[in-house]
């Protein structure tokens, strides 16, 4: 294994050359972003401008209220990150540290609803959300992650189930409820799992794009997906703005994947999880 | 119901938290959101794909007549069915085929071997807008940097998202850039096989070649039920990348059944037709997993059986 055969060697090559196709799109639009008007047009394609428009990406942002997108967004991402973790947590301890009638039954339920694809519930909560008047406001995308998520409870579980009963047993001695053992005890045992989740949370709140498009309608309740995408729409010749808030919305998904890397590329974590 | 629950954890004060009701608490957040969100809205949509239901205005109940429309009247109900279909027969074999290969390449140690997980992972955390801001741009028919890369090695331009013949094509391929996932989960997998069995192979005098196809794949079968549920599902609820890439279009040749669903709900306010269409694809989804699950006893090796066939 020490000596690097032609094989070897090939196939790093080749490993070298995907990842540089898989890169080159982000590339692509951070270039698109930073060109100017005449430079976007040519042929061949310049594959870096004469002069990096960094001032492109202030441009983009002004021509919208992006401002109050991104202030959207960020209320909808941290609320229904911090609503996740607790519910499913809170959840996840109760089916992992308690005997109770109809637990197995409860359990199997929770596993099946994560069959159940979105869009069969779509058109009825569209209309229970109506009925109740939350159409227009976050509510609709925010209210569902305070209630526990079937994936991310059945992977707390597990992580839970891995930690030794003992423990429980000796805060008991000590005094302490059931409350205050998931809260003190097992709640900062479970960090890994729990940024794991958060990470995942995070991302599809910040990513969602069907959600915002169902419930809001008013452009003052827009999250930056929902406002790029209806830029896109109205202003499709405008590429270097389109591209530089391409790559805005990026920005945030990316940083939170460097930093949670190692949860995320540990596979006995997230093996469980659909992306 | 939740005064009797607080009443009892009261009443037994000496062991507070310790009453009957207390793993009930626990739980009764996902309970509670599990009927509002989840199996409530299940219900009823099968109730409202028995009525005429605008979105405003009164419902009328209309039985089966949803159905019999669906399956018998509709042109556009055909249409958007048959390209889902073609579209899954499309992206499902491909995503899998890629998802593998990149896992298996990435499975021997090597230098940087961290950092092309990584970059190959990274398309798949983006969102879908974000996606198909980037590509729609680089399948631009006459400036797209795809047909430069092309017209390099010879290749006429194609016209990727307005011609119907390659538009369903190029959402393949977008969704072949986010296969992250399934690559993440296949490479899980095969950490998990013994190296000593390759090692008995190789004694035995198998190549590399045999080695896959009598040991890795076996043995990573249960990981591709997973993947290729997963990836099923996901197919045939494509809407965000087929929605903004091409509205359906050209000529309605990616108009998926996730946009017929919608426009019928949200554009034509159809309530209880899109009801009706929706738990079509439900079951369908039901019937195709349980098919799935069903024949995977031919094809899906668990070692766990062989132990105690061994035993």
């Amino acid at each position: 294994m020490a000596r690097t055969s032609p094989f070897t060697l090939f196939r790093w090559m080749l490993i070298a050359l995907l990842a540089a196709a898989f890169i080159f799109p982000f590339y692509w639009t951070l270039v698109t972003a930073l060109k100017g008007k005449a430079e976007l047009l040519t042929w061949p394609p310049i594959w870096w401008p004469a002069e990096a428009r960094w001032w492109n990406f202030v441009d983009a942002w002004n021509s919208q209220p992006f401002a109050t997108f991104f202030k959207n967004s960020v209320i909808v991402t941290v609320l229904c990150t911090v609503g996740q973790l607790l519910s499913s947590s809170l959840v996840a301890f109760g089916f992992a540290r308690f005997v109770f009638r109809g637990r197995d039954f409860l359990f199997m339920l929770l596993l099946a609803a994560m069959m159940v694809p979105w869009d069969v519930t779509m058109i009825p909560r569209y209309m229970e959300f109506n009925w109740l008047g939350w159409i227009n406001t976050l509510k609709p995308l925010i209210v569902p992650a305070w209630f526990g998520s079937p994936a991310f409870i059945f992977l707390l579980r597990q992580f839970i189930l891995s930690i030794p009963k003992e423990l429980d047993e000796a805060a008991k001695m000590d005094g302490a409820n059931m409350l205050q053992i998931y809260w003190k005890i097992h709640l900062p045992l479970m960090l890994p799992a729990l940024i794991l989740v958060g990470t995942f949370q995070f991302l599809y709140a910040w990513n969602d794009y069907i959600g915002p498009l169902i419930y809001l309608n008013d452009e003052s309740t827009y999250t930056l997906t929902l406002g790029l995408a209806q830029f896109k729409g109205l202003h499709a010749t405008n590429l270097t703005s389109l591209a530089a808030m391409a790559v805005m919305l990026c920005i945030p998904p990316l940083c939170l994947f460097f930093l949670a890397q190692r949860y995320i590329m540990d596979s006995s974590l997230s093996s469980g999880i659909k992306g | 119901m939740n005064k009797r629950v607080a009443g009892h954890a009261i009443s037994r004060r000496s062991t507070p938290l310790h009453g009957l009701a207390t793993p009930y608490l626990f739980i009764l957040p996902w309970v509670v959101g599990f009927l509002a969100f989840t199996f409530g809205p299940l219900l009823f949509s099968l109730y409202t794909s028995f009525y005429d239901w605008p979105l405003i205005g009164e419902p009328k109940f209309i039985g089966l007549t949803n159905y019999y429309n669906m399956l018998f009247d509709d042109s556009e109900f055909r249409r958007s069915f048959w390209i889902t279909l073609k579209f899954t027969a499309l992206y499902v074999p491909t995503n899998m085929i890629v998802a593998l290969l990149l896992a298996l390449l990435l499975n021997r140690p090597m230098f940087a071997s961290g950092f092309f997980r990584a970059v190959f992972y990274l398309p798949s955390i983006i969102s879908g807008v974000a996606l198909v801001t980037i590509w729609s741009w680089m399948f631009s028919h006459e400036y797209g940097v795809l047909n430069y890369m092309l017209s390099i090695i010879g290749i006429e331009p194609v016209n990727w998202l307005g011609s119907p013949k390659w538009a369903l094509y190029s959402i393949v391929i977008v969704g072949l850039w986010a296969v992250g996932q399934p690559m993440l989960i296949f490479l899980a997998g095969l950490k998990s096989i013994q190296k000593d069995l390759y090692e008995a192979a190789s004694l035995s005098g198998v190549g590399r070649i045999g080695q896959f196809f009598l040991i890795t794949l076996p043995m990573l079968t249960p990981v591709l039920l997973f993947n290729l549920v997963n990836t099923i599902i996901t197919s045939f609820q494509q809407l965000t990348e087929a929605m903004l890439l091409t509205k359906g279009g050209p000529a309605k040749a990616t108009y998926l059944f996730a946009i017929y669903i919608y426009d019928t709900a949200f554009k034509h306010h159809d309530m209880g037709y899109a009801s009706a269409l929706s738990w079509f694809s439900f079951l369908l989804i039901l019937l195709l997993t349980g098919v799935i699950f069903k024949t995977s006893s031919l094809w899906v090796f668990y070692e766990a059986e062989m132990k105690q066939e061994k035993a």
